[in-house]
């Protein structure tokens, strides 16, 4: 069955003359369970088709089902209890005013649960953060430890597809490694399905199955990971970039 | 031996409310006419120590050091002013967004003609015609019409080969390259490192290459400091990085995912409070 | 000892409670502004004001609207009256103790009602966009067009003169200003990624205005509040000069040194003195604002 399924998807910014068309005719479908991923450079439009499902850049046309179901311009609130997404930049997705208490428990809220406290309590341990960490503010934590902060606020309506808009290029190598780790660990235990952007092939050949290589906008090329593994691309762009990243 | 830079006991402190911050602690290293990495993780003070050598830390930090010798000039004992003309004229620094370096309401020719002004006294078409070679010379196609356009005009690779450009200008003899390439994409990477190369070997400069990026700094640079909280603890030659002994290196080097090793976990780098109590390895040649 | 574990208490980077959190948060914040030397000058000056305001009885050596024609326009230092009196024999160290209540009331009801109006108005103009945006901010711009004065001016004529009315007036013609600040501020904002990720819980509007934007527009806003304070008192000073604020015998200090123009070459301290009073208190917010603007300011943070 698939979690996701994309179908000729375009994705504009602008009017008229103004119109730049990030996203081209993007057509691929994530079945559940799995780990998909979607590569390029910067500008070629792999946010934006994060940001166009999540309903984050409004203008586009085309596809978007999730389990099934297809997506109108306006997302209901059930939308949200299914997909979530965490950030590329962990310095910039938390509220600079709220604590760690405040943004779990108010996101908790906004999904209608009622056990907050014991839920604030399960999802910091989840992300292996644990209690002492459950007041402090976002400048009294470092870069790996925001980011499990947003990887729990992602993980609070128990999502079925979590959308990874490169969430380790902000961190060091060996924080980049404990994230990797977790989110591969969180992925078993949760049965949950990813959508990772990254513009790094080795990131994305550690933690996908199969991936999509875009170019200004189009996905040039689809495969998966044991291919990607022995440089058997076939599009000459997907070749340079993995010539360019060994 | 032939030393461009010489610096000896380097400290870069912070004062704090918790008491005194110490960025970098007792760094000793030489510099020659080679490439010189130096790899660290944030807050390992990697940028602090390139900062520290053109004494470019703002006040309340403090730099401190037994001698920061520039062709044998001491740069500790020189007076404010006189930093000014060593900074750009004779150690250059270029720096990881370029979008901050350049004036935004200026064309890229006419910045580097004032540049080139300021430290030739030629005309405006003699300078013109300069810019345009440099520009040649950092691998810019159709230099004419980039010199007429505005920096917001220029992608962020273009971008950092004028800054390059700009900081060759007055020949420098020190070139320290703050994270260079991390804004950019892989491919416009190798052109800018390339371009770097290049002109560092054509002009028997020395450069201090910054930045987070192992496998990078393996390929590209000659030797490599490796910092972690503030001290270096390891030097070596950079092919033989990935042979490298300290555990730290070790445990960086095994933290990356890669394509030709697929292992379901990576591995975690445990960190030893040793490490940071040891005492700084020296860099000296 | 045990000031020394309430100290590290406040300071740790690992709170354990919610209060725990904000408490430390609060010290930290105040560490930080205590560092200022001109920010606590302007502070103390403030707290003095508030302490004469609420003794003014205790501390007016005379009843401020005690006449006594025998004794007017008595210098500085004379016997019983330090700052000497005024046309009517008027002490006037004792109107300027009461004149403090005067100013302090004019400064909070100002302060209550125009950066709130202007950050309700900025923030959802900014935030909502669109027709609502061009609309508010137009009418922002009309209110902006005009010399405040000579707009307070008019309200205050149309509604009658009177302390009140003279803070309406104010407060109508401070909130534009704010009002923009609110609008830019949350424009910067609205695109950042936590307001993206509250959007993604599907929160609505109202609430990432009331919970997510205002406690990031407030700190500025405070900071230009009392950064503003000084003009909102000279513009009640100005109104009570020309007679449309405070009515006599009322102490107000602009109503003041509007009594006092009349002697200013023969007895210059009549106007003087309550000058100084408002050019001391106007010093100090200004000096507190500057220190507020390093603590609050989110961008300087650690």
């Amino acid at each position: 069955m698939s979690m996701l399924d994309i179908d000729a998807l375009d994705v504009w910014f602008g009017r008229d003359r103004g119109r730049v068309d990030a996203v081209r005719q993007a057509s691929f479908i994530a079945a559940a369970g799995e780990s998909f991923g979607l590569v390029g450079e910067s500008g070629s439009g792999k946010s934006t088709i994060l940001r166009a499902i999540t309903g984050l850049a409004p203008t586009w046309s085309g596809k978007i089902a999730v389990k099934g179901h297809a997506i109108g311009q306006r997302r209901p609130k059930a939308f949200y209890k299914q997909v979530q997404m965490v950030f590329q930049d962990p310095y910039a997705s938390l509220h600079p005013r709220h604590s760690v208490d405040a943004v779990l428990g108010e996101t908790l809220h906004l999904h209608g649960f009622r056990d907050i406290d014991a839920r604030v309590v399960k999802l910091l341990d989840d992300v292996g953060l644990g209690q002492k960490f459950r007041f402090r503010y976002p400048h009294q934590l470092s870069g790996g430890q925001r980011q499990r902060v947003a990887i729990a606020r992602a993980l609070a309506p128990e999502p079925e597809l979590l959308l990874l808009d490169e969430p380790t290029s902000a961190l060091d190598v060996s924080v980049q490694a404990e994230i990797l780790n977790l989110l591969a660990d969180l992925r078993q235990e949760h049965g949950l399905t990813y959508l990772m952007v990254s513009h790094d092939l080795s990131v994305v050949g550690h933690m996908c199955d199969r991936l999509a290589v875009m170019k200004d906008g189009e996905i040039v090329e689809i495969m998966d990971v044991a291919a990607l593994r022995a440089m058997k691309a076939t599009h000459p762009y997907s070749q340079h970039l993995l010539q360019a990243s060994v | 031996m032939d030393h461009l830079l010489d610096v000896e006991n380097l400290w870069v402190r912070f004062p704090t409310r918790q008491g005194i911050f110490d960025a970098v602690r007792g760094v000793s290293f030489t510099l020659g006419r080679e490439r010189l990495g130096i790899v660290g993780e944030s807050g390992s003070g990697k940028s602090m120590t390139g900062r520290a050598i053109l004494r470019l830390i703002r006040p309340p930090g403090q730099v401190e050091a037994d001698h920061i010798k520039l062709d044998g000039v001491d740069l500790m004992q020189k007076s404010e002013k006189d930093m000014r003309d060593v900074r750009g004229e004779r150690i250059s620094m270029v720096m990881q967004d370029p979008k901050f370096s350049l004036n935004p309401v200026m064309t890229i020719g006419d910045q580097i003609i004032e540049a080139y002004r300021l430290h030739n006294r030629v005309s405006k078409s003699i300078a013109w015609t300069k810019a345009l070679e440099m520009l040649e010379a950092v691998s810019i196609r159709d230099p004419d019409r980039v010199m007429r356009a505005y920096p917001h005009e220029m992608s962020g690779g273009m971008g950092q080969r004028i800054m390059i450009a700009m900081m060759l200008i007055p020949n420098p003899e020190i070139l320290i390259a703050d994270e260079p390439t991390s804004a950019l994409d892989v491919s416009v990477q190798r052109q800018v490192l390339d371009i770097m190369d290049k002109l560092v070997k054509e002009r028997g400069m020395g450069l201090i290459f910054i930045s987070h990026d192992l496998n990078l700094v393996a390929d590209f640079c000659d030797r490599v400091l490796i910092m972690y909280a503030g001290r270096i603890v390891e030097v070596c030659d950079a092919d033989k990085l990935h042979d490298a002994q300290h555990p730290y290196t070790r445990g960086l080097l095994n933290s990356l995912p890669r394509l030709d090793a697929p292992r379901d976990r990576l591995e975690v780098l445990t960190r030893d409070p040793a490490w940071s109590e040891a005492p700084s390895v020296s860099g000296r040649v | 000892m045990a000031e020394q574990t309430l100290r590290a208490w406040l300071l740790t980077d690992t709170p354990t409670s919610r209060r725990h959190a904000k408490l430390s948060a609060l010290y930290q914040g105040w560490l930080s502004f205590r560092s200022n030397t001109m920010a606590m000058i302007g502070l103390g000056i403030l707290l003095a004001l508030v302490l004469v305001a609420a003794a003014a009885p205790i501390l007016s050596p005379h009843d401020p609207f005690a006449q006594d024609l025998g004794n007017r326009l008595a210098p500085l230092g004379t016997d019983g009256h330090v700052l000497g009196t005024d046309s009517l024999g008027r002490d006037i160290l004792s109107r300027l103790i009461y004149g403090a209540r005067i100013t302090l009331y004019i400064v909070a009801l100002v302060a209550l009602i125009a950066p709130v109006v202007g950050l309700l108005v900025g923030t959802v103009s900014g935030y909502l966009g669109g027709w609502i945006d061009i609309v508010l901010m137009r009418i922002t711009d009309i209110f902006l067009a005009f010399p405040r004065l000579v707009l307070a001016l008019a309200f205050v004529a149309a509604l009658g003169a009177g302390i009140e009315n003279a803070v309406i007036a104010i407060s109508l013609t401070a909130w534009p200003p704010y009002a923009r600040i609110a609008r830019a501020e949350t424009l910067t904002i609205r695109s950042s990624d936590y307001i993206s990720a509250i959007k993604l819980q599907g929160a609505g509007g109202l609430r990432i205005i009331t919970k997510h934007i205002w406690p990031l527009c407030v700190s500025s806003l405070i900071v230009r509040v009392t950064l503003d304070m000084a003009g909102i008192i000279l513009a009640a000073a100005g109104l009570g000069f020309l007679g449309l604020g405070a009515q006599p015998p009322s102490p107000e200090w602009g109503a003041m040194i509007s009594e006092g123009r009349r002697f200013i070459l023969d007895h210059w301290w009549v106007a003087t003195m309550p000058g100084l009073a408002i050019f001391t208190v106007s010093l100090a917010f200004n000096l507190l604002g500057d220190g507020l603007r390093d603590v609050l300011d989110p961008k300087a943070g650690e």
